[in-house]
Parts: C-alpha cells; sequence; structure tokens
C-alpha cells in the first residue's frame, strides 16, 4: 500500500512537470499567433509585389579619407593578377558623398517572428586576392559556398563572436565550402595567408537588408506595416540608426550621413 | 500499477531533459562530473581562466599567450573538423598534456579521474556542449614510409599550400604575412619556429602533427588543410615538416615514434588505472 501511494505521488508530478511543460510551448504559440503583425504574415519577402518600400542613400559628410595602396608583393599569384595599383576599399565614396559597401538593415521590430530561410546557396568568392562581395549580406542558417578563382591557397577565417569558428585552407581548383551561420551577427572574415584580405559576412534571421552600391542607394521592399529600427552600418564609419513607422503598402525614404573620420 | 510504472519513466525522462547543468564527460572508462570538477576548477585552475570560464581570471593580465576562454567552446588540439566542439578526450589529452610556451601546465598530478571531472565542469561554460555533439574523431591512417619522394612532394606542397607565407620557406616562422597574425581575440601569435626544436602544441608524434594539419588549431591564424589535401599528401606534408625542425634533439625516424606513442599510451594507462584504453 506505502508502495502504491509513493508511485500515485510520483505519477503526480510527473504529470504536472508534462503539463507544465506543455503549456509553456503551447504560450510561445498562442503569442505569435496573437501578435499584431500576424495579419501580414504573407508579406515575407522583399521580392514580394505587396508590402511597403523603404528606400534612400548614404552618403558620407566632410573630408573623405584617402585610400591607402595594398601592397601584395608578398605573393607573386595575387601581385601578378594586378599591373595596376590597388587601393584598399575600406571607404568607397562615389560622386557626390555617396558611400558604397553600407549594410541597410531592420535591426529591430520583428519581434519574435521568424522567416524561413532561403533554399539557393549564396556564394563568396575569392578573385584577386580579394573577397567578392567584400559585404556580404546573408541569412542565419543559409547555405554559404565559398569559391577560390584563384590560382593561389587561400584561408578562409570567419572570427565571430556569437557563431561557430572555423578556419579552412582552400587551395587552388579545389571544391567550394559549404558552411553555415546560425546566429545575427556582422562576421569579420580574414584570410591569414594574405593579411589584406578583409570582408564581412552580416548574418540575419529575415530578408530586410541590403548592401550600398557606389552610387550609395538602398532599397527594402516587401516590408510589413509596423514601427522599426533601422541600422546603417559601415566597416570603418561604424553604425547609424533610426526610427521608422511604416503603413501598409507605404512607400517611404530613409537618408543616413555618416561623418568621415 | 503498470501506468504509475510508465508514468515515473516519463518523469526520469523528463528530469533527464531539463537538468542541463548535470554535465559529464566520458574518458574511456572514466565518467567526469561537473559538481566535483567545480571545486578542483575553483582551486587549480580559477586564477587563469577566471570564475566564469571566459578566460578573464585575475592571473591573466600578466599571462601570454591569454588563457583559453570556454565560453566560447572554441579549442586549438582538436581530433574534430575546424569549427567542431572537441570530444572529451581531446580536452583530457590537452589538460594532461599542458601547453608549451603556454602557463598552462600539465596536470599529470590530479588523479585522471580528477581530469575527468575538470573536463566536465569546463564543458558548462559554454552551452554548446548541451546544444551540439562533438563529431566522431578524423580517423588518422597508417603512417607510409618517410622517403626522399615522399619529402620532396611535401616541399612542393609546403610551397603550393602557402605554409611559407607564415612559417617561411626555411620554416622559421619568419614568412611575409608572420607579422601580421593574431588570434581570434586580436593578440599577436607568432606562426610556430619548426627550427627552434621546440615541442609542438597538440602532441608529439607524427599522428598528432597529421592531425593538427588537417583539423587546423580553431581560434588561430593555423587552417585546417582537411578541404586541400589527400591523406597521402598530408603524411608528405608531415614527413616534410620534420626536416625544417633542424636543431630538434630528438631523431623523428619512424620507429622511434611507435615507441613513443607506446610509452605514451602506457603511462596513460596506468593513470587510468588500466581500465581505459590509451589515449
Amino acid at each position: 500500500m506505502r508502495a502504491k501511494i509513493k508511485y500515485l505521488y510520483l505519477g503526480a508530478v510527473a504529470t504536472f512537470v508534462l503539463l507544465t511543460s506543455y503549456s509553456a510551448g503551447s504560450r510561445t504559440v498562442t503569442t505569435i499567433r496573437e501578435s499584431p503583425a500576424a495579419a501580414d504574415l504573407r508579406v515575407t519577402r522583399p521580392d514580394s509585389p505587396e508590402g511597403a518600400v523603404l528606400s534612400g542613400i548614404v552618403k558620407v559628410a566632410g573630408p573623405q579619407p584617402a585610400a591607402t595602396r595594398i601592397d601584395m608583393a608578398a605573393d607573386p599569384a595575387c601581385l601578378k593578377m594586378h599591373p595596376a595599383p590597388t587601393m584598399s576599399e575600406e571607404v568607397v565614396v562615389g560622386t557626390n558623398g555617396a558611400l558604397k559597401n553600407v549594410i541597410v538593415y531592420i535591426s529591430d521590430g520583428f519581434g519574435n517572428r521568424s522567416f524561413d530561410p532561403p533554399t539557393e546557396p549564396i556564394e563568396l568568392e575569392q578573385k584577386g586576392c580579394t573577397y567578392s562581395p567584400r559585404i556580404l549580406g546573408m541569412r542565419a542558417r543559409q547555405e554559404l559556398k565559398v569559391i577560390n578563382d584563384d590560382p593561389t591557397t587561400h584561408n578562409i577565417h570567419p572570427v565571430p563572436q556569437n557563431n561557430r569558428e572555423w578556419n579552412m585552407s582552400q587551395p587552388p581548383g579545389s571544391s567550394p565550402i559549404d558552411e553555415t551561420f546560425a546566429r545575427e551577427e556582422i562576421i569579420p572574415v580574414k584570410c591569414n595567408v594574405h593579411p589584406w584580405m578583409k570582408g564581412y559576412i552580416a548574418v540575419f534571421k529575415h530578408p530586410y537588408f541590403a548592401v550600398t552600391g557606389k552610387d550609395g542607394k538602398f532599397v527594402l521592399k516587401g516590408l510589413p506595416a509596423g514601427n522599426y529600427t533601422i541600422t546603417a552600418w559601415h566597416e570603418r564609419l561604424g553604425t547609424s540608426t533610426q526610427k521608422i513607422a511604416i503603413t501598409a503598402n507605404e512607400t517611404k525614404e530613409v537618408s543616413f550621413v555618416f561623418e568621415a573620420h | 500499477m503498470r501506468a504509475h510504472l510508465s508514468e515515473i519513466l516519463v518523469l526520469l525522462l523528463a528530469a533527464s531533459g531539463q537538468a542541463t547543468f548535470a554535465q559529464e564527460s566520458h574518458i574511456g572508462g572514466l565518467t567526469g562530473e561537473a559538481m566535483r570538477g567545480k571545486q578542483l576548477y575553483r582551486r587549480y585552475c580559477v586564477g587563469c581562466h577566471g570564475p566564469l570560464g571566459d578566460g578573464r581570471g585575475e592571473n591573466a593580465q600578466w599571462i601570454d599567450p591569454k588563457p583559453r576562454n570556454f565560453v566560447t567552446g572554441t579549442f586549438k588540439c582538436r581530433s574534430t573538423p575546424s569549427g567542431a566542439l572537441p570530444t572529451d578526450e581531446d580536452l583530457y589529452k590537452s589538460v594532461t598534456r599542458g601547453f608549451v610556451d603556454s602557463n598552462m601546465p600539465s596536470w599529470l598530478p590530479l588523479t585522471a579521474q580528477q581530469r575527468a571531472d575538470l573536463i566536465a565542469y569546463v564543458k558548462t561554460f559554454s552551452s554548446r556542449f548541451s546544444e551540439e555533439k562533438a563529431p566522431s574523431p578524423l580517423q588518422v591512417p597508417s603512417e607510409p614510409e618517410a622517403n626522399q619522394q615522399s619529402i620532396q612532394r611535401g616541399n612542393e606542397l609546403f610551397q603550393k599550400m602557402n605554409c611559407w607565407s607564415c612559417h617561411g620557406k626555411e620554416g622559421r616562422g619568419d614568412g611575409p604575412s608572420a607579422q601580421t597574425l593574431v588570434d581570434s581575440r586580436g593578440y599577436p601569435i607568432p606562426p610556430y619556429d619548426f627550427a627552434a626544436g621546440t615541442r609542438f602544441k597538440c602532441g608529439e608524434s607524427n599522428q598528432d602533427l597529421y592531425r593538427i594539419l588537417m583539423t587546423g588549431l580553431d581560434g588561430t591564424p593555423m587552417p585546417s588543410f582537411a578541404n586541400g589535401l589527400t591523406p597521402d599528401q598530408a603524411w608528405d606534408v608531415v614527413h616534410y615538416i620534420r626536416t625544417l625542425q633542424i636543431n630538434s634533439k630528438r631523431k623523428w625516424a619512424k620507429k622511434e615514434n611507435v615507441q613513443a606513442d607506446r610509452s605514451e599510451s602506457k603511462r596513460a594507462g596506468e593513470q587510468l588505472g588500466g581500465r581505459a584504453g590509451p589515449l
């Protein structure tokens, strides 16, 4: 009898544990369902014809820093590919102060909404002993393909704070390296063999990011209505943020101006 | 009655699923317990690695290279691919061996059980150990003969794989990129100088060298060559870099390595009280 009471007691505890964990699980699901933005869930892709459009231009004000020259003499294979002097692409300024290689992204406003990662991989090329693109935006858990087009051996070494760190050698003609990153972060990438090689992989959980071209312009399409924080990040000039409210199908312009220093 | 039993089973399963802190280590036949390891850590390791395991202990500012930050789960000496967690055995070997040219001593004076307990506790500092599983260790194939042809091929690969960019044309750690190298925390880190003849960080044998080449030293500029070298080519590179150790007092003929490995595993076996296989 005594043993039976003990089992009953244990059974009750077990049921309690199960019930609490079950209700905790279902609570999270409910929050997502009840979220006010839920009506806009169908607008989850930047190429969607619906949704708001956020566009703008990023500029740099003040005297522009002079580009530094890169010396590739350490590896004759790299030097050979660049008959003209190579300049650092850290700060690239176009006409009227337009700033290239700024990543503009929604840094807050999606709550706990999740977005499925794209099934197609994204490529990072090593070409002429530089990274192409220098600033790569990609999604968390999206497949990254690292390709070596050069006649020399590179090592690809992302140095994350919040993701797995790996470091792989890639000789000419070898197969692409496939990797993923699980968490949001802007990760510096280096080739230790060629110290001038610098790049960044910006990992996002959502599809709303863009890298400015030489005209400094960016466009984020298909945004659901909501209140957002939008951030512009530049490897040397830092970050700049703005708060915006956007209504359904609105077209809005936002501009950023970095101070040169 | 039967229903009650199944409920108890469910309760036990639920409890094991929720007890994330109860980290264990499994080394050979030994099971390390984090709770016991914590006491040892607070006594022997906390001064450098810090109470949070982030490598910021009170001695850390005086130490170069800096103590390991366990929170990121990044470790140099692994038998697993670059970016992966190390196995418990990998961590056990590091604690047992210590690191040359650093302030990390060999912890052979502790018993095997104590070292296993320490590993279990060290694993609690990074959530990665409860989220991921260390992949199975790299298989080191049997070593082919180290002859003139193999050394010559290794020399060519040393050039082709740009090993010289950091380690230098003669392996003296003076390649064109050597001065620019930093570890993942931004501290300068010199490439290994083969000519100095000192011991390697992650073991002494040719098998250890093969493993370093194919898994890389995570957290440092040394990459994994698993993507670019076949097993035979990796052995060629091992044979070649032995010829760069011109000041090494030890002869690296194959036969002697085997003997060195035997005496090492014998010692490990004694430490484990004969219960575990060679480590």
